[in-house]
């Protein structure tokens, strides 16, 4: 019996792991090389100064064409903005409110509380301006994509010059090696110093990439420490509990004959 | 079996008027319960757990969504940002209903390796194909609820299924939809019946229960409690190895809350819907994968009966048949432990539908396992035609031309025989 | 039913065998019930969002003097109201003993002219009347709330009638001479 059990459960481990693997990277383009995360494993945690330059690349960078609805200027505390620093990249948006007294609305500087207002002012005006192609929400790209940030990473640093020998590239079209179909409507965003450092960080196209997919899986997982904080904390509980609650099972039929 | 005698006046006062006492007392204490019941007993009490865990984070959830096309998906992110622990709320019920699916599975699995839908359990295991029925019915709406694109394009092709059956079908489907598309109003509803459905499923789980105390546990001999010396009694002794089963559960359960938690989800979810835009690879949820693959399976026409209607009613049929097989079953003993055909047969269904599962993760025109020539939707078909043959002609004829081994004269004498080999 | 179980045999546990170790495992499992629940009560605090609602500006260069105004703050109304001599005059010379909530009105105001008070019945919730021209003011030439029969005064003090303490003064500060900032 005891050999039967182990056959069906090897079988079913076997099954599920080789099954779930294939599965995986079976999805389209290739899969994107894994990167090394500061918030990888049981204790990561995020590197501030990285997020934060990530955020620039992104303001600098990415702003002009992609929004990022679902971030408060308030929520840049979670990359150690403190509430002054906060006020200041608030106040250089403009955000529009209203209606006023009589009746029309009008522009203010942003205040904590305000979201990224949206490049386009409707997805109609986004199309419009990028050859038909909407650009995505950023909000939540690292947790919407296969192999999140490492995609992110991949597609930033995937740009061909040129399509391969025989590949038909579609007029105002781009070759990302790593864009599912590899025609991508985006121009490469990012370049060897395409936003200027003031850490000393080497500001290569590579280092922006990585800083600016570290920074969007923060935007998509804000939660992170928090959760991996609390989780190891409920699972070393969790741990002393079941281990006494054996002993005491053990105690309780320890003159049963079963 | 006596009424017990309530020394608290106040216990007593109120068992007088409501024997809720002395009916917690009557099951803990003097239901019988087999002695030799192994961890695959722990998986019931599990997914009542589990059930339990699942409406308490439900109601929270609730409080901050929004059923409404415009911000279901902002308000499910407003939990997941701004909402005090919303993320382990969302996170524990996200889970937890694969959770709830992996308890029931092993449970299922378990009751058909030992046979407990076998006379007198007919009853309790039908009810328990219910409860599998409305859980897969509370899990497909409440996936919708987040309103991403996995949900829209799950919610558009199963209601889509409907339209398989001839002249109602597209009445049907508009019913259900509220209108010509998934829209508002189906969101809507679908939020309604995902907050009702738990409720339905917990007055199942009430009625399992009743039956099961009426005709008591099975057990891994098959064999039914003879003497006194068979049983024990349900406190202390399954209180606690429950309670041992379920911390080793949660661990496993919080594991995935709290360092995996999209493990079980789709990425393109948290790309909000979009009706004009169908995600390339739409998939279910792990736990209708092989449902979906019987579904998918059948691309052919029989007697001019269209793929399409054929495929639904086999899908259908996968489940329905469950109910039929005490009578399929013509074995005279319970437990697969004394049947040394069966049980390989047993082994090959498990196998079959974790086949079935993976035919239904992949394209139709995959090359199953990567091996080439060999295209998933073939596969898929032996596997679903291997899984209704092992109910239809396995089981009635394994039952009838096979020797089983002896069984033990009572559960008490298999203890001891194996305790003697240990 | 013939058969009866061993619950009153051998395998019975000792009532007095509540050893160290399963009241232990008792507690533990307790104390991690409970704390389990915390964040479910947590979760039906205000959340970060409505904890970061913006302050309202409000331009108060076109109230008349002896009228008021009401604005939404937190989903609240705040009265605005720009008093007159006499209301001052009122105001400032009631005695402290006669008042249920004695407060000066010097302590209630930033500027004299100026009341600013959150328009909810400290009793049970209502909206007192009379901040628009021609509602009821009580009898005390402030509000008076429709519901249970409370007066406040023109300083917004309760002075008779079943509320128990002055309508609240929020959070405020004049950003100029015609533009105040609530909360």
């Amino acid at each position: 019996m005891r050999k039967f059990a182990l056959t069906a459960i090897a079988a079913a481990f076997a099954l599920t792991a080789f099954t779930g693997g294939a599965a995986k990277a079976a999805g389209e383009g290739p899969v994107p090389e894994a990167q090394e995360w500061s918030w990888h494993g049981l204790f990561g945690t995020y590197d501030r100064a990285q997020l934060q330059r990530g955020f620039q690349v992104y303001k600098n960078i990415c702003a002009g064409c992609h929004s990022l609805r679902f971030i408060a200027f308030r929520n840049l505390e979670g990359i150690g903005f403190n509430e002054d620093q906060i006020k200041a990249i608030a106040a250089e948006y403009d955000i529009e409110d209203g209606p006023n007294d009589d009746g029309d609305m009008f522009t203010r500087p942003g205040i904590a509380s305000d979201y990224f207002p949206s490049p386009f002012p409707n997805s109609k005006a986004a199309a419009a301006s990028n050859g038909g192609a909407i650009p995505p929400d950023l909000s939540l790209m690292a947790k919407a994509r296969m192999h999140g940030p490492d995609y992110i990473v991949a597609l930033m640093t995937g740009y061909e010059e040129e399509a391969p020998e025989g590949f038909d590239l579609a007029d105002g079209k781009y070759y990302n090696h790593y864009f599912p179909g590899h025609q991508i409507s985006m121009a490469p965003p990012l370049y060897d110093e395409a936003v200027e450092y003031t850490d000393g960080t080497p500001m290569t196209l590579e280092q922006h990439a990585h800083d600016v997919a570290a920074f969007l899986n923060w935007t998509a997982q804000p939660e992170l420490e928090a959760r991996k904080s609390l989780g190891w904390k409920v699972m070393l509980f969790l741990i002393v509990l079941t281990v006494m609650l054996y002993a005491v099972k053990r105690k309780i039929w320890r003159d049963v004959e079963h | 079996m006596s009424a017990p005698v309530w020394n608290n006046k106040v216990v007593k006062w109120v068992d007088d008027r409501l024997p809720v006492f002395s009916m917690l007392h009557h099951s803990a204490y003097e239901y019988p319960t087999p002695k030799n019941l192994s961890y695959m007993w722990n998986f019931g009490s599990l997914a009542g757990f589990v059930l339990v865990t699942m409406i308490l984070s439900g109601i929270f959830l609730a409080m901050n969504y929004t059923p409404h096309a415009d911000m279901a998906f902002w308000s499910v992110e407003r939990i997941m940002r701004d909402v005090n622990y919303g993320w382990l709320i969302r996170y524990i019920h996200m889970n937890g209903a694969s959770m709830f699916f992996i308890c029931v599975y092993i449970h299922i699995f378990r009751g058909l390796y030992y046979g407990s839908y076998k006379a007198p359990r007919e009853m309790l295991w039908w009810i328990g194909i219910l409860i599998l029925l409305a859980m897969m019915a509370t899990a497909f709406m409440g996936y919708v609820l987040p309103w991403g694109q996995m949900s829209f394009w799950g919610a558009t092709v199963i209601t889509n299924l409907f339209t398989a059956f001839p002249v109602v079908g597209e009445s049907i489907v508009q019913l259900l939809w509220g209108g010509f598309s998934v829209a508002n109003p189906t969101l809507n509803r679908f939020f309604s019946l995902h907050y009702l459905m738990p409720f339905v499923i917990l007055g199942l789980v009430v009625l399992h229960v009743w039956a099961l105390h009426t005709v008591r546990s099975n057990n891994p001999t098959g064999v039914e409690i003879k003497t006194p010396q068979d049983a024990i009694a349900f406190h202390p002794y399954y209180t606690i190895k429950d309670l041992f089963g379920m911390g080793v559960f949660l661990i496993f359960f919080l594991f995935f809350v709290f360092f995996a938690p999209d493990f079980f989800g789709e990425p393109d979810n948290y790309i909000p819907a979009n009706p004009l835009v169908t995600p390339p690879h739409i998939v279910p949820e792990w736990y209708f994968l092989p449902f979906y693959a019987i579904l998918r399976s059948i691309d052919f026409s029989v007697f001019g009966v269209p793929a399409k209607l054929l495929g639904v009613l086999a899908m259908f049929a996968s489940i329905i048949i469950l109910f039929v097989i005490p009578w399929l079953d013509t074995s005279k003993v319970r437990s697969s432990k004394y049947r040394p055909v069966y049980k390989w047969f047993f082994l090959i269904l498990f196998i079959d539908c974790f086949i079935l599962g993976y035919c239904g993760k992949k394209a139709p025109d995959d090359y199953f396992m990567g091996i080439e020539g060999l295209k998933v939707i073939t596969v898929g078909q032996l596997a679903t035609l291997y899984y209704f043959a092992h109910f239809l002609v396995v089981m009635p004829l394994v039952g009838k031309l096979e020797r089983p081994k002896p069984l033990p004269a009572s559960i008490s004498q298999s203890v001891l025989k194996e305790g003697a080999n240990a | 039913m013939s058969q009866s179980v061993q619950s009153s045999g051998e395998h019975q546990p000792d009532e007095n065998r509540r050893d160290f170790l399963t009241l232990a495992t008792t507690a533990v499992g307790v104390v991690g019930a409970g704390c389990a629940l915390l964040p479910f009560v947590d979760s039906m605090n205000p959340s970060k969002d409505v904890l970061a609602l913006a302050s309202v500006e409000v331009n108060i260069s076109n109230i008349p003097v002896g009228q008021a105004i009401k604005v939404m703050w937190r989903g609240k109304p705040v009265f605005i109201r720009h008093r007159t001599e006499r209301e001052i005059t009122e105001a400032e010379e009631v005695s402290l003993n006669e008042l249920v909530d004695p407060q000066t009105d010097a302590s209630r105001v930033e500027k004299k002219e100026w009341l600013i008070v959150v328009g909810v019945c400290t009793h049970l919730g209502c909206i007192p009347m009379g901040t628009a021209t021609g509602e009821p003011r009580g009898d005390y030439d402030g509000w008076y709330c429709p519901c249970h029969g409370s007066h406040y005064d023109s300083s917004g003090r309760i002075r008779k009638g079943p509320a128990p303490a002055n309508l609240v003064v929020p959070e405020y500060t004049f950003v100029s001479d015609t533009t105040v900032k609530i909360g």
